[in-house]
């Protein structure tokens, strides 16, 4: 992943739709050998359920790309 | 990543650091020296907080305040005549200078260097120094229209110039080409003075309506300061972070990266975004953030304004929640701009910046009061008057001392060296030099930056300079082209630099445009250097006195010292960009031979002037005698010559001779648009008393190839004869596919392109041509 | 007829399709990415540069602009669409024409004049062409490799929806050369090379009469013109 304290202009143009497809309760997105997306709060089923949606969707492109996995991470993992 | 909001970290204050006269500050690590720290004590009349330690380290920095090269800069300004004066709506000083093209419309260019950056980190270095000159176009209220680069690398063998060269032209493509600003010219040269010391010159042009003109300053009792673009973060502040372990934070973060990240993405929205501000009289000014950044901007808008602002820093959004105050105010993060704007347009304002999703803040207020006062969560960490931070740091008079060494150096004629004499030697140097790093052809490089973008590309690369159209209705438009040889420039930087400018202008002139202006990038050594500072100033006064003798006005650009592989400094190397202007630019001249049966015409005399040629340079090694003789009033009477024949539309084309002389210019015009040739050298040689190597590789100024259908061809003699300037005819264009120097030999184009395009990509890995 | 060009952040060559579409003849229409409005158009045009920057992937982002559902709605009704360069990157993410785009093979941003053949003449965007035919049209990208699975592959190839095939170089690595496809139906058209960059004398690619005289791009926006004036 990007150093923290880097720059990540993938991340910031990721998490800038997001929003404007009114998904709001994502605080931030970084795009490195992965894609990290945080939350505030807990993650709960249907956030889950959402974010393997949007993976399939946005994150990646079926034609070429498959999803490994989708999962949870503390805060502690990522910082 | 981290959401926790921190607590404010608690600055130096201006009350402590009233309170706490004797605390020792880390002034030297910061880069200043002791007499300039005790000159801030005595500007402040106490000692600075470590706010202001760090925005008068950063602006008192040679780089920002040039104050090694100010007391010879003045010369560009003092040096010029009413009729330098009279297009030149905005001069040196500003973030750009603007020209009067005609019709109500202006152009603005400049050139800056990127060097240190970019050995770094090639990537992000180069690509942010596109970034950088392409803001201080846009704060002039101008729309970018194109970018070119002069660039200089090590040996082209060497193993980490690969590294270099990826690095850097993958940085420039991404950026610029991302920017969707066509990339239109250039040089790229290969030298081993440069190996750990690259150069990365880039320069931008932009095109306004005079009456769109804005100047950054702060006026207006009252109006807001708005910090817009991209988040702050920990970009380019190494220097930062001894502040902050000095000052009260505990347990800050340490660690900083030196590397700026450029957003090219970010850059192309905050364009739009300015220029439909400025369209909509959104703003007052606009001030682009590069070295110094809060710093500079604040301290810069002040000093040319008003004199007053107040600034709440905790305002500023940041990408990276625990910087300090002073990470703050020093953070070189990109894609930032400033603005000022009345109370009553900030809803206007916001409501553009939120079209483009650009994040905003106000920060402060334009005030009366002659400070710059910043505050840190309420409490004063920075009161300083402006001028003392922007305008009137130090100024040095460094000592000059003459190279002894340069007599010998001066001494050593290439005129000793052997050179060839048989039909077969002539043909194997030729192609050596075709061949050679520097004379080779660099589609590898341009072939990864984008021309056509925008629509309005008349010439590019390989042309002698770029062309741009301003005006889709009249056709209006403006050329400009780059060059410097640091060889010549080693040997005698006060001609050297005239030969720089000589060639440039004679790079416009060629394209069929009128020179009007001129842009610097002065690369040199440390000036702590006595022998650099004689380089600079002997550099200084060539293009000053250059440009007054050709009557075009420098109307801005950049100094970047300290460049030095270990402990010796790179060849003086004053890039000079020149822009002329065109009234269409259907009426371009292409650089290479399109039909044949065209007569091609030799204009300018041929002396044995090998020093410091790429001849010298590739054949033997060798650098030593004295540049080419500069002739500035014969230049203005070429370029003369060259526009009356091409207002009669009676030349086909028109190239420069340079680099690798005769030789390299008529294999150049036969690549453009692979049309051979027969070229006879029999007369050049009886007229001007010289032998075959010198009419091929000397490097006399004041000569151009041109080519003129046959119809013209008296027409053509008689315009040369009524200008007095020798013209002789060299050859024909035909229509077999060889070259074919007579009496010396025939070559193919298949052999002359195979030669010419190998280098790069057998160095740089294939590419697709 | 009225041609809408679609600005996203990032684009770059909408303007130069806007002169390219008032070049031809028809009436240009700037449209936003923000809106869901195509203000009644005839036509579409997705437009080259870099939206979002292409960080996700090229065209990616811009693929869920709010005006790509009026687009994708648009062309389910026959409206012709034609995507150049990240416009066909847009198409492709949308799944408005088949395939994918990865990094070019050899690493590199490349910019060169192009020859290609125009295999499909049948489209809205290439009736205008002779089938066969030999043109030469710039093209500039980082992105440009036109991937698809084998199966895809080989329907487009039985389907006729291979509509442009690189000639002499393939300068990306593209599966079997292929430059541009379209829909089944043939409205929808997609492109690595800029037809609008070869629309005006004096700034397209050279030819073998004179320098940047190339006009090859022309045929693009007069074959839409002609399918609309067959239409009404």
């Amino acid at each position: 992943m990007p150093k923290a304290e880097l720059l990540d202009p993938q991340g910031k143009a990721v998490a800038g739709a997001l929003s404007r497809l009114g998904k709001t309760r994502f605080t931030g997105v970084r795009i490195g050998k992965r894609f990290e997306v945080t939350v505030d709060g807990e993650v709960d089923a249907a956030l889950l359920a959402e974010v393997r949606e949007l993976a399939v969707d946005m994150f990646s492109n079926s034609v070429i790309e498959d999803v490994v996995s989708v999962d949870v991470l503390d805060a502690a993992v990522t910082a | 990543m981290t959401t926790a909001t921190p607590s404010p970290v608690a600055a130096d204050t201006v009350a402590n650091a009233a309170a706490t006269p004797d605390r020792e500050q880390p002034y030297a690590a910061l880069g200043l020296k002791p007499e300039e720290y005790a000159s801030i004590r005595e500007i402040l009349g106490r000692r600075p907080t470590s706010g202001e330690l760090a925005m008068y380290s950063v602006m008192w920095s040679e780089h920002c305040s040039y104050k090694s090269s100010k007391p010879y800069l003045r010369q560009f300004g003092s040096k010029t005549t009413e009729k330098m004066r009279r297009n030149l709506m905005v001069g040196m000083g500003e973030n750009a200078g603007v020209v009067d093209v005609g019709n109500g419309w202006a152009v603005t260019f400049k050139i800056e260097s990127h060097n240190h950056p970019s050995y770094i980190e090639p990537f992000q270095g180069a690509a942010t120094g596109v970034g950088g000159i392409v803001r201080d176009i846009i704060s002039m209220g101008a729309r970018p229209v194109a970018v070119m680069d002069a660039l200089r690398f090590g040996d082209i063998d060497d193993p980490d110039t690969a590294r270099v060269v990826h690095g850097v032209v993958s940085g420039i493509s991404f950026y610029g080409n991302c920017l969707g600003l066509p990339n239109i010219g250039g040089e790229t040269y290969f030298d081993s003075v440069y190996q750990a010391n690259p150069l990365v010159n880039a320069l931008a042009v932009g095109v306004l309506r005079h009456e769109d003109l804005h100047l950054a300053n702060a006026r207006g009792v009252g109006n807001k300061v708005v910090l817009f673009g991209a988040r702050t973060g920990g970009d380019g502040i190494g220097g930062a972070s001894i502040l902050a372990s000095d000052s009260f934070s505990e347990g800050g973060p340490t660690k900083r990266p030196a590397v700026q990240v450029g957003d090219p993405f970010a850059e192309k929205v905050l364009i739009e975004c300015c220029l439909e501000l400025f369209q909509q009289e959104l703003v007052e000014g606009i001030q682009d953030l590069g070295a110094a950044g809060i710093s500079c901007a604040t301290s810069e808008l002040a000093s040319n304004g008003d004199g007053g602002m107040f600034i709440e820093l905790e305002n500023v959004l940041l990408r990276d929640p625990t910087l300090t105050a002073e990470e703050i105010l020093m953070s070189e993060s990109q894609e930032r701009m400033m603005a000022i704007v009345r109370p009553e347009k900030l809803d206007g304002f916001l409501a553009v910046v939120t079209k483009w999703d650009v994040e905003t803040s106000v920060l402060g207020e334009v005030t009366d009061t002659g400070r710059l006062i910043i505050n840190w969560h309420g409490e004063e960490i920075v009161n300083v008057e402006p001028r003392t931070v922007a305008v009137d740091g130090p100024v040095y008079n460094r000592p000059v001392s003459y190279p002894t060494w340069i007599d010998a150096l001066n001494a050593d004629s290439a005129s000793a060296l052997a050179r060839p004499t048989t039909p077969e030697e002539l043909r194997e140097q030729v192609f050596r030099l075709l061949g050679s790093a520097n004379l080779a052809d660099k589609r590898w490089i341009t072939n990864q930056y984008d021309t056509y973008v925008l629509g309005n590309t008349a010439l590019s690369f390989p042309d002698d300079g770029g062309m741009v159209r301003v005006d889709e209705e009249s056709g209006l438009g403006f050329a400009v082209a780059t060059d410097a040889n640091g060889r010549y420039c080693q040997l005698d930087p006060y001609h050297g630099a005239q030969l720089a400018l000589a060639e440039a202008f004679r790079n416009v002139a060629v394209t069929g445009a009128t020179p009007v202006a001129v842009s610097d990038c002065l690369n040199f050594g440390s000036p702590e250097n006595p022998e650099v500072m004689w380089q600079f100033s002997r550099a200084v006064e060539g293009l000053a006195d250059g440009c007054m003798a050709m009557e075009i006005p420098v109307t801005g650009g950049n100094v970047s010292f300290y460049n030095q592989t270990g402990d010796v400094p790179i060849h003086p190397t004053p890039v000079v960009a020149v822009l002329g202007t065109i009234d269409d630019v259907a009426k371009r001249i292409p650089s290479g031979w399109q039909d044949d049966g065209n007569n091609i015409y030799l204009l300018g005399v041929t002396r044995e002037e090998l020093d410091g040629s790429a001849w010298a340079g590739v054949i033997h090694d060798h650098l030593g005698g004295t540049p080419p003789t500069v002739d500035l009033a014969a230049e203005l009477r070429l370029a003369d010559l060259i526009a009356a024949a091409n207002e009669e539309n009676i030349i086909s084309s028109a190239h420069d001779l340079a680099d690798g002389g005769l030789a390299q210019a008529v294999v150049e015009s036969v690549l453009r648009f692979g049309v051979g040739a027969r070229i006879w050298l029999g007369e050049i040689i009886e007229r001007d008393g010289i032998d075959a190597a010198t009419a091929l590789f000397s490097e006399s100024t004041g000569r151009v190839i041109v080519s003129v259908p046959r119809e013209d061809d008296v027409k053509f003699r008689g315009l040369c004869e009524g200008r007095d300037y020798p013209a002789l005819r060299i050859g024909v264009t035909d229509s077999q596919d060889t070259l074919e120097i007579q009496d010396v030999f025939t070559a193919t184009i298949d052999e002359l392109r195979a030669a010419h395009r190998s280098p790069l990509p057998e160095r740089f890995g294939a590419t697709i041509g | 007829m009225r041609i809408g060009v679609i600005t996203f952040p990032g684009s770059l060559d909408d303007r130069d399709a806007i002169r390219a579409v008032a070049i031809a003849g028809a009436t240009p229409v700037a449209l936003w990415h923000g809106e869901h409005d195509l203000q009644g158009v005839d036509a579409i045009i997705l437009p080259g540069g870099f939206s979002y920057g292409d960080y996700l992937r090229a065209g990616a982002i811009a693929s869920h602009a709010p005006i790509m559902a009026e687009v994708i709605s648009a062309a389910d009704r026959g409206v012709p669409v034609l995507g150049i360069c990240n416009g066909f990157q847009m198409l492709a993410e949308a799944r408005l024409v088949p395939g994918a785009h990865t990094r070019n093979a050899h690493q590199q941003f490349i910019r060169r004049d192009q020859r290609m053949r125009v295999e499909n003449v049948r489209t809205d965007w290439t009736n205008q062409f002779t089938a066969g035919q030999e043109i030469t049209i710039p093209l500039k990208n980082a992105d440009g490799r036109f991937v698809a699975d084998a199966d895809t592959l080989a329907r487009i190839e039985d389907n006729g929806q291979v509509v442009f095939r690189y000639i002499g170089v393939n300068p990306n690595g593209s599966l079997n050369d292929i430059a541009g496809v379209a829909n089944e139906r043939g409205n929808v058209v997609g492109l690595m090379p800029h037809p609008e960059h070869a629309t005006e004398p004096g700034f397209g690619p050279d030819t073998e009469l004179a320098m940047a005289s190339g006009v090859d791009g022309l045929p693009f926006f007069e074959s839409v013109i002609a399918s609309f004036a067959a239409a009404v």
